[in-house]
């Protein structure tokens, strides 16, 4: 009980910065923008948050610089891809390297410590919340302790992150904003000849994209993580995308395709070495291939036909 | 006499060399019908693009009701009570009818008040119009028909007093086409103003109040629809008389060249498109197969030629059978004589980017004359489309140009020429002369002709009906998948579109 | 990839735009290095002197220049298909198995000129491989292939860990690396070429790869532009419908230009493995595989772009080498930036400055640009 606890918590924790890079992703997406670049808007999301909070010694700032890091970041891909009609894929490819090479370089600027951050402690980190009355549950069979070991002790962007799923959808499906997204997205001359601006709606789903994937990365260095470590992303944000595919672009969905990515991933670190019945002893990289083969298996059609946006991919032209 | 509706007053517009309007003078009358004829590529949908906001005028004014209006945006259109219906609706597949109608006009931040607002505006204006329509259908699951009437009702939702329709009868039947003008003299009778672009002078006979014509970007004429005539309106359009009829002899029919026997055919939704299709295609003769738009006739002919599955039935080629089931391969059909001028020259017939040389051999660049081992002999090409250049008049005579610098009419003209000198013993062609100017229509109904006249067997399909009157020999007509009658080219106009709308199908299944 | 827009003169569109482009980039780069407290333009005199200054340099200048060479081709000739390889860099790891097998089992039997034709196959074939996969995902399952490259070179990585650590490091060893090849694996050095120029070259790894990669650019060119199999990948890259129609296989393409692609991008191993390092270690591509797309877009995907583009960032890598020493602010990772900020300007943003220059030329003369656009339809 207490090792599927455990292994339960982990799955939470891993699964966070992937549920809310992938949910920035569905903002983007659902718009019309593929957006590969979710990783390096993490990654300097990351960066700028455990700098921020290493500097002003608080986390708050942190998420803060954190957020404007990758929102900028997200604006240059609007720029290259709705202001200028380039090639979406090509553009989030650039973001990539350019947030993985200045991240290095910048870090060892500033800190002189190999890239990495100074460690972070007390208010520069966001720290687990004790959740009321965990405490006095804390010895009630199976719910209680799922409640005070399960639910409670995250630190607060892990519940922001998990209520962002309801709230997604909330916004997708309630709102007039969620209404034009969607339709800019699948048809977007339909949004253009309502007298609606395809390219500013466009930059405010990119602006969401931004925020989300800017909490991602303050997650990874100032709340899961003491501090950056260079490439600590470490590929997260693809990840996060095969989730997106995985849940065909839903909210709902999103959130389990992430929980099973950071199952696997919690599994394969806690297994580690484990010899397994039958098979033995499995070596470790295989363990930690596993999440990407799945996603080329699951990718591969077994899970129905995935259908992306109408408009996805392809920069909106007025001329016909 | 009350203000007009819209005053357009020198209006000019380019896209770069290309002066799609040139000095627009436009009045339309407040509470009337008002339609715009034109050829393809007259300038008619820029204009009416300008008015709606959608481009902006290089120069000129317009004026609603009489005062100047600045129309930039869409919205400054819709504020000022324009709205408009696309030849190709702009409307989200995937969202419901509701959803459709308030994009864009939702009132507030939150739906749900404008969802129910819209609802029960919806709910009047099928009473005022009997503009039915269920508002919770998603739009992709509707017949085109209904979707262009949701393109209405989100004009009318809009508070529109004046609506301009694009060639609204395009994708509908004749008598989805009768419905809908009944709506819009409906609308005329509330006292909206309607302008109606189309290209198909029956229409504007049969509804118009006035009439303008347009031509290679000019305003040539205005009319009352009362009176003028069919053959005055065709000429002012054209710029001359107009040739309806091609000089052609009779013709000679030999063997059966092409065979489709109990052919089946579905779309890439799943929809049977095609279904249960038998007919034959002789040598020396020319086969048109008549239809609105949708009706089975692009996937008929994807079918034969290869480029999509049949689900069931059978096509003979000189008596050989072709695996229709299965991809039949197209490379293999040319090379047993069958030539396809595709529908779509854009995406299908040709490969914009590349030079007219290499366009020149596309389907036929596994062709010894143009291989050296795995090498493509660039000389031989050359030369090859030289010649073709030569004998089809296509300009500019440069084969090195990137093909989308070509116009449309040469653009085709290099597609016929690449299907038509490989000597196919069958011609499949579909929609030869869209968007093609005048002077390349005649050329290209003269080398149809003159294929015919060596003994080739032609299978032609066009949504003109004037095209399939005047070249085939013998007439099938398409209908929702089925062919519904054959008649020979003496049959009139009316007898077709009646084939073509479905009715009596009894009689005329023979 | 190339939106049309009216005509420029094709110096222009192939000469001076991807300058303007490269100019910005390098621009914004720069602005990077006043971040971090240096002088642009000292760390670039840096740069130049450490990637030309010597021909001990040069030679490595044109060693890492090989490496792009056959990434860069790699990415293009999958971009003439509509393809967007973003493996480049997993199949040149996993190549290094090839590569391996060929010279640890005959480098003690076979001269190098024996064994290298033989390695060269090997690294071909199993770069090959790593990309038939997700091509064949892409042709009969329709799973997306910038998706499930991306998740291969994570799998490489782990698979070359496990093969490395468990397989093929000699036992005893500590270093996760094969044994040392022997002589009749190794690849004779270039450094001759450049002495015939009067430079001098003490020790640089530049070897005859190099000349295996400009063949490789000229028989990319021939491929694409003169063979009927080019023809058809370039049919199916600007108009899949066009392909159909012209009787060309849609998973028959995909699959045997992304093996052109995985072959090429795996050739690469050849240069770090069998002439410079002597052995296959742990992370020896590190990074080429992604340069590889710059390259290819900063190079317009043709092999007369690609070579001088790759040996610009061959004079990053050296130059930038030469750099972190000097500026000790400024590490390689410069490299990245500069790659990525390269991607940004040559790739998506590539039609920025295309107006603006159009614009110029109109100016200047007006019939230059005059040529008519094609008469729009349905207007």
């Amino acid at each position: 009980m207490d090792a599927l606890i455990q292994l339960l918590d982990a799955t939470i924790r891993v699964s966070v910065p992937l549920l809310l890079a992938c949910l920035a992703g569905l903002y983007s997406e659902r718009a019309g923008v593929f957006d590969i670049g979710l990783e390096g808007k993490m990654l300097a999301g990351a960066f700028a948050g455990a700098a921020a909070a290493a500097v002003t010694g608080s986390a708050w700032l942190g998420l803060v610089a954190a957020i404007l890091i990758a929102v900028l970041l997200a604006m240059v891909h609007g720029f290259a891809s709705i202001t200028h009609r380039g090639n979406q894929i090509v553009s989030g490819v650039a973001i990539n390297f350019i947030a993985a090479g200045s991240t290095i370089i910048l870090g060892q600027a500033w800190f002189r410590q190999g890239g990495r951050t100074p460690a972070l402690s007390g208010p520069a980190r966001f720290s687990a919340i004790e959740l009321p009355g965990a405490e006095a549950l804390r010895g009630v069979p199976v719910l209680g302790t799922i409640y005070s070991d399960l639910i409670s002790g995250h630190s607060l962007l892990v519940y922001v992150a998990f209520l962002m799923v309801p709230f997604t959808w909330w916004v997708l499906f309630r709102t007039r904003f969620g209404l034009r997204l969607r339709a800019v997205g699948e048809n977007p001359a339909a949004v253009d000849t309502a007298g609606i601006s395809v390219a500013w709606l466009r930059y405010r789903a990119l602006i969401c994209t931004g925020i989300l994937t800017g909490v991602a990365g303050a997650y990874l260095s100032v709340a899961q993580n003491a501090g950056f470590v260079k490439d600590m992303t470490a590929g997260k944000g693809f990840i996060a995308l095969a989730a997106l595919i995985f849940a065909k672009w839903r909210p709902v969905p999103a959130m389990f395709a992430c929980l099973l990515f950071g199952f696997l991933e919690a599994a394969s670190i806690r297994f580690q070495g484990m010899p397994w019945p039958v098979i033995g002893k499995v070596p470790v990289q295989l363990m930690q291939a596993l999440p990407y083969v799945l996603t080329v298996i699951l990718l591969a059609g077994f899970i129905g036909k995935a259908i992306p946006p109408r408009a996805g991919g392809v920069p909106y032209v007025k001329e016909r | 006499m009350a203000e007009p509706a819209i005053e357009l007053i020198g209006i000019n517009k380019s896209f770069g060399a290309v002066r799609a309007n040139r000095d627009i003078e436009l009045t339309v009358q407040r509470g009337t019908i008002h339609g715009i004829v034109g050829e393809n590529g007259a300038g008619k949908s820029t204009l009416m693009s300008i008015l709606y906001g959608f481009y902006q005028a290089d120069s000129g004014e317009i004026r609603v009701n009489g005062k100047p209006a600045a129309i930039s945006t869409p919205n400054d259109a819709i504020a000022a009570g324009i709205g408009m219906v696309h030849q190709h609706f702009m409307l989200v597949q995937n969202f419901t009818v509701l959803e459709n109608v308030i994009l864009g006009a939702e009132a507030e931040a939150l739906l749900k008040s404008s969802i129910a607002k819209a609802r029960s505006e919806l709910e009047r204006l099928e009473r005022e119009y009997g503009l039915e329509v269920d508002p919770d259908a998603v739009v992709e699951e509707l017949p085109v028909g209904l979707q262009q009437r949701v393109e209405i009702l989100k004009a009318l939702y809009r508070g529109a007093d004046i609506l301009i329709l694009d060639e609204p009868t395009g994708v509908l039947t004749p008598a989805e086409a009768d419905h809908l003008f009944r709506i819009l003299k409906q609308l005329k009778d509330q006292g909206k103003t309607v302008v109606l672009i189309t290209h198909k002078l029956r229409e504007i006979m049969a509804i118009t109040d006035n009439v303008s014509v347009m031509r290679q970007g000019t305003m040539v004429a205005t009319r009352e629809t009362a009176k003028t005539t069919v053959e005055e309106l065709a000429e002012l359009m054209v710029g001359r008389r107009v040739l309806l009829r091609v000089e052609k002899g009779e013709a000679k029919p030999g063997a059966v060249k092409l065979s489709v026997r109990n052919l089946s055919v579905k779309d890439s939704r799943g929809v049977l498109m095609v279904d249960d299709v038998s007919f034959d295609v002789r040598a020396g003769e020319i086969v048109g197969i008549a239809g609105v738009a949708g009706n089975g006739q692009s996937e008929l002919i994807e079918a034969i030629s290869g480029i999509r599955p049949a689900i069931s039935g059978g096509v003979e080629l000189d008596g050989k059978a072709i695996n229709v089931a299965g991809f039949a391969d197209p490379g293999e059909l040319r090379d047993r004589g069958l030539a396809h001028v595709p529908e779509d020259r854009h995406h299908v017939g040709l490969v914009l980017p590349f030079q007219e040389n290499e366009n020149s051999i596309l389907g036929y660049h596994d062709h010894p004359d143009y291989l050296r081992g795995p090498f493509l002999d660039i000389e031989a090409i050359c030369n090859d489309a030289d010649e073709k250049i030569a004998k089809y008049d296509i300009r500019p005579a440069n084969c090195h140009l990137k093909t989308a610098n070509f116009s449309g009419g040469n653009q085709q003209k290099i597609v016929l020429a690449r299907e038509m000198e490989q000597d196919p013993g069958v011609l499949i062609v579909g929609q030869p002369t869209r968007g093609v100017d005048v002077g390349a229509i005649e050329f290209i109904h003269k080398r149809l002709i003159a294929m015919r006249d060596q003994g080739k067997a032609v299978l032609l399909v066009s949504v003109e009906l004037d095209e399939i009157r005047s070249l085939s020999d013998r007439i099938l007509v398409m209908f929702a998948g089925r062919v519904v009658g054959e008649r020979g080219p003496e049959a009139t106009e009316g007898e077709l579109g009646l084939l073509m709308a479905g009715v009596e199908r009894q009689e005329a299944a023979e | 990839m190339s939106t049309p827009y009216a005509k420029l003169p094709a110096w222009a569109d192939y000469g001076l735009i991807p300058l303007i482009n490269l100019f910005v980039a390098f621009v914004v780069a720069g602005l990077v290095v006043l971040l971090v407290g240096e002088n642009p333009l000292r760390a670039a005199v840096i740069l130049v002197e450490g990637a030309f200054g010597s021909g001990q340099n040069i030679a490595y200048t044109l060693f890492y220049a090989t490496n792009f060479i056959f990434t860069g081709l790699a990415v293009a000739v999958a971009f003439h298909a509509g393809l967007f390889n973003i493996g480049g860099e997993g199949q040149a790891y996993i190549a290094g198995l090839g590569v391996a097998l060929v010279c640890l089992s005959l480098d003690a039997i076979f001269p190098w000129w024996l064994t290298f034709p033989v390695a060269i196959l090997g690294a071909a074939a199993v770069g090959a491989l790593w990309a038939f996969l997700p091509a064949y995902l892409q042709a009969k399952r329709g799973s997306h292939i910038v998706i499930t490259t991306i998740m291969f070179n994570f799998i490489a990585a782990s698979v070359m860990v496990y093969m490395l650590v468990d397989v093929l490091k000699p036992a005893g060893s500590m270093a996760p690396e094969t044994r040392t090849l022997l002589p009749g694996a190794q690849l004779p050095k270039l450094n001759w070429l450049l002495e015939a120029f009067g430079l001098s070259v003490r020790s640089a790894p530049l070897n005859i790869s190099f000349l295996l990669a400009l063949v490789m650019a000229v028989l990319v060119w021939a491929l694409i532009w003169r063979t009927r199999l080019g023809y058809e990948m370039r049919t199916y890259g600007f108009s899949p419908k066009a392909a159909r129609y012209a009787g060309i296989s849609e998973s028959r393409i995909i699959v045997i230009t992304m093996m052109i692609s995985g072959a090429l991008a795996g050739m690469m191993a050849l240069n770090p493995i069998m002439g410079d390092q002597h052995r296959v270690a742990l992370d020896f591509v590190s990074g080429a595989g992604f340069v590889g797309i710059a390259v290819a877009l900063m190079g317009r995907s043709h092999p007369a772009g690609i070579v001088p583009a790759a040996i610009l960032f061959g004079v990053l890598y050296q130059g930038g080498a030469e750099l972190a020493f000097e500026m000790p602010a400024i590490s390689r990772d410069m490299i990245v930036i500069i790659q990525g900020l390269v991607i940004l300007f040559a790739g998506a943003l590539e039609n920025m400055f295309r107006p603006a220059v159009q614009t110029l030329f109109a100016s200047f003369s007006p019939r230059s640009v005059g040529l008519p656009a094609p008469r729009r339809e349905g207007a």
